[in-house]
């Protein structure tokens, strides 16, 4: 069927194994921390619920103490001091209890969030490249709340199980028989309750299904507005919605009538339960063998007997979905991070020159699967090189090798001399600057975004470098300036605009060397040329490793190192690689605007002729 | 760029936010969502009467309650018979039941009653955000037209239930229980209900500070998943700058910002909702008190008090939700605002009344000293266009950036209305004849087109889904992107898109061209569209495409030169006015602001870009 709206969603599993000891474990480590925490949640929860169990109590005392004609009136009193004194119990272990599970459920989850964040900032980024940002964004949100919900229902469940416990003691102690009688509609309680949640999750699973795909497909509408009425598909869109919405409609009355439906149930056994009491009780009072305020405490008893029971079977949903969001935490929390600082590394400095080596270079991502194959060049000092080469030829990779984004598999990187695995992290970012093939902007204003984590520019060091690169005139053009608020991703920029800002991002840091992924689109001339020149400041006293797709960069190059499929084959300077007529003076007679999305059958004869 | 909007517009955005929808509007809406929630008689009187009998049932358990108790003790010392209570036993189960029952109708029919409401605003918001002009959309945050057809609807739907339904429940709940007590005992029901206007008060006062906490919070959680969506997404960057503790630095602000609100809100809540029950209990210690002495006095039988004492517990937690109810009427009348504020919004693009549809015949497009402004903007962006193309001929138009070439591409297909002058079509005015059939004969190639996240054949299909496979094929091959596709896991059933595999710039210009090729339209419109495909794919889709304009008027906004200089003619555009205008040759010997271009294309050396920047 092709005419669809919204698109096939891939669900991950909500529910898992409702007791996992190894997520149990994991996630015990960040509760740790909050022992003394959770002992007194507990404790209060215990006492909230003796106090809760204590009232019906007290007032069948009342009644059948300090009620009965020609009672004493002190007995009434002292009992009324009881009630006092468990109100006031009641009043502060439900503050205490509260208050403390919430607070350290809540303190425990930004916990987990900030282990999670923190370890993302160090894995490996092919783990990166390869996962969404959507799905790790739902790891950091949706499965650390239903954590969250986790811990704060556990806690109640222990007050839940204590309160049916004592609910079940209480009567037990009050009368026996009468209990006995009463507590056989326990067991249905419960079986009903646990058959019903079964088929009542499937319904509201699927309710919520329809709903997603309902929504999905406004979100769908929404952002492709333009391309829907540009290809004129409004009228049939609407039709397809319609029915995806009739589906959701139809999925959420069923979901309501299986929720509503527990209602007369509960209803219908609390009565059953109360018409025993009054029948078997009041026979048992009538005939003296029981007070008649036992009688009332029961009454008391079996309208709280369902909250424990909903709350329980519910806390089974709960444990399942937290394991399966604890399995997917702990997944995110055990990516190897593949690249740390050497016990004993040193920090490049002022002293160190800003010379790049490759000494022969093999890596890949797949070990089986080099994508560098012996690669070997150097980059002097204040040297500018172009890498060319077609798609998948090494480029990038090289790139990120500088910066030891990956370690290689075999030889070394050299910057400044000193291989990039003897040196910390941290030293090897200031040392080198890098501007990346899509300008990528942060939210905030367009000061933050050139200052970003270089601290130590003053405003005046950022102007500066807005000036060196030619954006000074339109960010001083924008409603505020440089204080003017980026839209998300610098929306409300040009794709020049934003190729200038992260330029002048690039020249704050002030590095040694400048790394750099020309940007493969076609910009119009005219905006090619402002990026052209600021390219020149940027790179000016510097050394400069570019990823070239352009002519005009490539020909203003000391040196051109051509890759083809992970292999170095020719490098030299523009007439001396022309002379060699090999694939770079092809590419170059070809006049290809740029040297990726070339066709297939060009570089396969180049593979011939290479190998 | 695929759209030039004046920066000052963006910021003023005709659609407002939450904060900003008065309370009066909000009233306005409360008043609307009842009418139409009354356009569902027979739910809506159900659930009235429903409750009105599940509230009878339920006070009548208390009562009876008390009549059981009391007759256990009134037969103290008489023969006691059984059969009487049985009677009451049976009641009292006969009432619960009813009371189960009456709530499951009230409950089901009222939630019923809004999931049919929202079911019907979602197709009218849909419809409505499909047909909204692009200057609309242009103006509108996506976010927040996400958020009326999904929170505030709920806010919406939500209403009848929990605010309508609710509240005429607990009146009645509240006022025949008040009566049934006070005319038992009246210094005894005072006492019993002494504890509602407490709870009743701290309850709305508690709601409306967590309602309003919660806006900001989710406000600073928005902050903090933006701070980490744009870490992940930017994680090159972030690695680049060794910048990980400057990231950090700002995640645990934005993180830190969020858990203090949040602590605060567990404030609020635990503290209120403890103060309640305490206000609960201290009532009933109370009655306990009072109704004990009056009890041991002979004054009231125990059956009497255990009735007070079943009913301020069956009166305890609606009490407590009553900030529940408050908070859902003000939730709905800002929600309905808004959504209603949408619904409303006029479609200043749609067919003129009677409108016929286009008549193709000679294919011929006019267009008469067109000119156009953004609304709010002072300047023009287009003004005094003219141009005559006939069936089969290209026209190129190129210019600098922000000069208004992607403006003029939009006014053809009427994503906006012309300010000035007029578009004919075979000499009739795009205005006077039916939208459909203007989109139908004008189709458009944009430059950063959306693609949508289902299969490639889906895609390439978009606008006729009911062609055959052998048609979509032929279209992929003509814009070079069949053997592409050939060699995907899943060929033409891929999944691309937002979700699906990642295209390439190139990739998906063909793609999208491949898509409008599948139209039949008089006049095709490549608005820079194939900006990030490569010379000689270029002129491969082209030389396929041949046949294909012969049929059509074509229109080529590039600007790399070679995609345009075969045109029929060719318009330099600068500041919305054409400046130049002829063939390719013709422009090149005019020697102007076209050449100069030229120039700059063929010879792309520093010192080429050095004169330029001397020129300007």
């Amino acid at each position: 069927m092709r005419a669809v709206v919204g698109s096939t969603r891939i669900e991950e599993e909500i529910f898992g194994r409702a007791f996992d000891g190894n997520v149990i474990r994991r996630i015990w480590r960040f509760v740790a921390p909050y022992r003394p925490q959770v002992v007194i949640a507990v404790l209060a929860a215990l006492t909230f619920t003796l106090s809760q169990l204590s009232i019906p109590l007290l007032i069948q005392y009342a009644i059948d103490n300090g009620m009965t004609p020609g009672a004493d009136a002190g007995t009434l009193w002292r009992i009324m001091a009881l009630f006092v004194v468990a109100i006031l119990v009641n009043f502060s272990a439900s503050l205490v209890q509260e208050k403390v599970t919430a607070r350290t459920a809540e303190n425990v989850l930004f916990d987990i969030r900030w282990r999670m964040f923190e370890h993302l900032q160090r894995v490996s980024l092919s783990f990166m490249d390869k996962t969404e940002v959507g799905r790790l964004m739902s790891r950091l949100q949706g499965d650390v709340n239903s954590m969250q919900e986790f811990f704060e229902t556990s806690v109640q469940s222990v007050g839940d199980i204590a309160l049916l416990v004592g609910i079940v003691v209480a009567m037990l102690w009050l009368d026996w028989q009468l209990a006995a009688m009463v507590l056989l509609v326990l067991p249905v309680l419960f079986g009903v309750r646990v058959l019903w949640l079964a088929r009542a999750r499937a319904a509201f699973m699927a309710a919520h299904e329809a709903n997603s795909v309902a929504n999905g497909a406004l979100a769908e509408a929404i952002h492709g507005v333009r391309a829907v009425q540009a290809l004129d598909r409004a009228g049939l869109n609407a039709d397809l919605y319609g029915k995806l919405v009739g589906n959701a409609y139809q999925a959420q009355l069923r979901a309501s009538r299986l929720a509503q439906i527990m209602i007369p149930i509960v209803d219908s056994l609390t009565g059953i339960a109360m018409a025993v009491v009054v029948i078997a009780g009041g026979l048992m009072v009538a005939s003296g063998r029981v007070e008649v305020g036992v009688m009332v405490a029961f009454l008391f008893y079996i309208q709280r007997f369902f909250d424990p029971i909903r709350s329980l079977t519910m806390q089974y949903s709960v444990m399942q979905r937290a394991m399966a969001s604890g399995h997917r935490l702990t997944e995110v929390l055990d990516v190897s991070v593949d690249v740390t600082d050497a016990p004993d590394a040193v920090a490049l400095g002022a002293a160190d020159d800003g010379s790049v080596e490759f000494r022969n270079v093999t890596f890949g991502y797949d070990p089986q699967n080099p994508v560098l194959k012996n690669v070997s060049f150097k980059v002097k000092s204040g040297e500018r090189v172009a890498l060319v080469g077609p798609t998948g030829s090494g480029k990038s990779s090289s790139i990120s090798l500088i910066h030891r984004f990956y370690d290689v598999m075999d030889g070394a990187v050299l910057v400044g001399g000193r291989n990039v695995r003897t040196v910390t992290q941290d030293s090897l970012g200031r040392h080198i600057a890098m501007v990346l093939q899509e300008p990528y902007l942060f939210t905030g204003t367009i000061l933050e975004n050139i200052r970003y984590s270089s601290h130590w520019a003053s405003d005046a060091d950022v102007i500066e470098a807005a000036r060196a690169v030619g954006a000074h005139d339109f960010i001083e053009a924008m409603p505020q300036g440089y204080q003017t608020v980026l839209d998300e991703r610098g929306g409300n920029l040009s794709l020049g605009q934003r190729q200038l800002l992260s330029f002048a991002r690039a020249l704050v840091v002030d590095a040694k060397i400048l790394v750099l992924d020309e940007a493969t689109a076609n910009i119009d001339s005219y905006t090619e040329m402002q990026i052209q020149k600021g390219l020149q400041t940027l790179l000016e006293g510097r050394t400069g490793i570019v990823i070239a797709h352009r002519l005009a960069t490539i020909r203003n190059a000391d040196r051109i190192v051509v890759l083809q499929h992970g292999v170095k084959i020719e490098e030299g300077d523009h007439e001396a690689l022309m002379a060699d007529k090999g694939l770079y003076s092809r590419l170059f007679e070809l006049n290809y605007a740029s040297f990726d999305d070339l066709p297939a059958d060009l570089t396969l004869k180049d593979r011939a002729t290479a190998t | 760029m695929t759209t030039s909007v004046p920066t000052s517009e963006t910021n003023e955005r005709r659609f407002r936010r939450t904060s900003d929808v008065e309370v009066q509007q909000g009233l306005g809406a409360l008043a609307r969502i009842t009418r139409m929630c009354i356009q569902y008689p027979w739910r809506a009187g159900l659930a009235f009467t429903a409750t009105l009998a599940a509230v009878v049932a339920q006070l009548a358990i208390p009562v009876i309650l008390g009549r059981a108790v009391d007759m256990t003790q009134a037969s103290e010392g008489d023969v006691f018979e059984a059969g009487p209570l049985v009677a009451v036993a049976l009641m009292l189960l006969g009432a619960s039941v009813l009371r189960g029952l009456f709530t499951l109708v009230q409950n089901y029919t009222a939630e019923s009653l809004g999931h049919a409401l929202a079911h019907d605003l979602r197709n009218m918001i849909y419809d409505k955000i499909q047909r909204l002009p692009f200057s609309f959309h242009d103006q509108t945050h996506s976010g927040d037209l996400i958020t009326v057809g999904m929170l505030d609807l709920e806010g919406v739907r939500m209403y009848f239930s929990t605010a309508l339904v609710r509240t005429f429940f607990l009146i009645l709940l509240i006022g025949i229980g008040a009566w049934l007590l006070l005319s038992t005992n009246v210094v005894l029901a005072f006492l019993a209900l002494s504890f509602v206007p407490f709870a009743a008060w701290r309850s709305t006062v508690m709601r409306l500070i967590l309602r309003r906490t919660w806006l900001i919070l989710q406000e600073k959680l928005g902050v903090l998943s933006q701070v980490m969506e744009e870490n992940l997404a930017g994680i090159r960057v972030v690695r680049a700058f060794a910048a990980r503790d400057y990231e950090m630095a700002k995640f645990e602000r934005a993180s830190k910002t969020a858990l203090e609100l949040s602590h605060q809100r567990i404030n609020v809540r635990v503290t209120n909702t403890s103060i309640m029950t305490l206000a609960f209990f201290t009532a009933m210690g109370l009655v306990l008190l009072y109704g004990g002495r009056q009890v041991a006095a002979g004054e009231i039988t125990v059956g009497t008090l255990a009735t007070f004492l079943t009913f301020m517990t069956i009166l305890q937690m609606p009490v407590r939700q009553l900030g529940m109810m408050v908070n859902a009427y003000a939730r709905a009348s800002t929600c309905g605002a808004r959504l209603f504020q949408l619904i409303d919004m006029q479609e200043e693009i749609s067919d003129a009344p009677g409108a016929r549809d286009l008549e193709i015949t000679e294919g011929t497009l006019r267009l008469e000293n067109v000119g156009f402004s953004y609304q709010g903007a002072g300047r023009h962006a287009l003004s005094g266009i003219s141009l005559e193309a006939k069936r089969g001929e290209a026209i190129g138009i190129v210019g600098p950036p922000g000069s208004g070439k992607t403006t003029l591409m939009h006014l053809i297909p009427r994503f906006y209305d012309v300010t000035e002058g007029a578009i004919l079509i075979d000499g009739q005015d795009i205005r006077d004849v039916t939208l459909s059939s203007v989109r139908q004969a004008v189709a458009v190639v944009q430059q950063d087109s959306f693609l949508f996240t289902t299969t490639i054949e889906n895609n390439i299909a978009y606008s006729t889904p009911f062609v055959e496979d052998a048609r979509i094929r032929n279209v992929a091959e003509s814009a070079q992107l069949h053997d592409y596709v050939l060699g995907l896991p899943s060929q033409y059933h891929t999944i691309v898109g937002e979700r699906g595999v990642s295209l390439s710039g190139g990739q998906r210009q063909r793609l999208s061209i491949a898509r409008t090729l599948m139209m039949e339209p008089s006049v095709l419109i490549l608005d820079d569209s194939t900006a990030a495909i490569d010379a000689g794919t270029e002129s491969r889709i082209r030389a396929a495409m041949r046949d294909y304009a012969k049929q059509r008027v074509t229109l080529i906004v590039a600007h790399r030169l070679a995609s345009l200089m075969h045109a029929d003619q060719i318009l330099f555009v600068d500041d919305g006015k054409v400046v130049e205008r002829g063939t390719h040759d013709e422009l090149l010997a005019l020697g102007g602001r076209y050449k100069a271009l030229h120039d700059l294309q063929m010879r792309p050396d520093a010192d080429v870009l050095d004169e330029m920047a001397g020129v300007q």
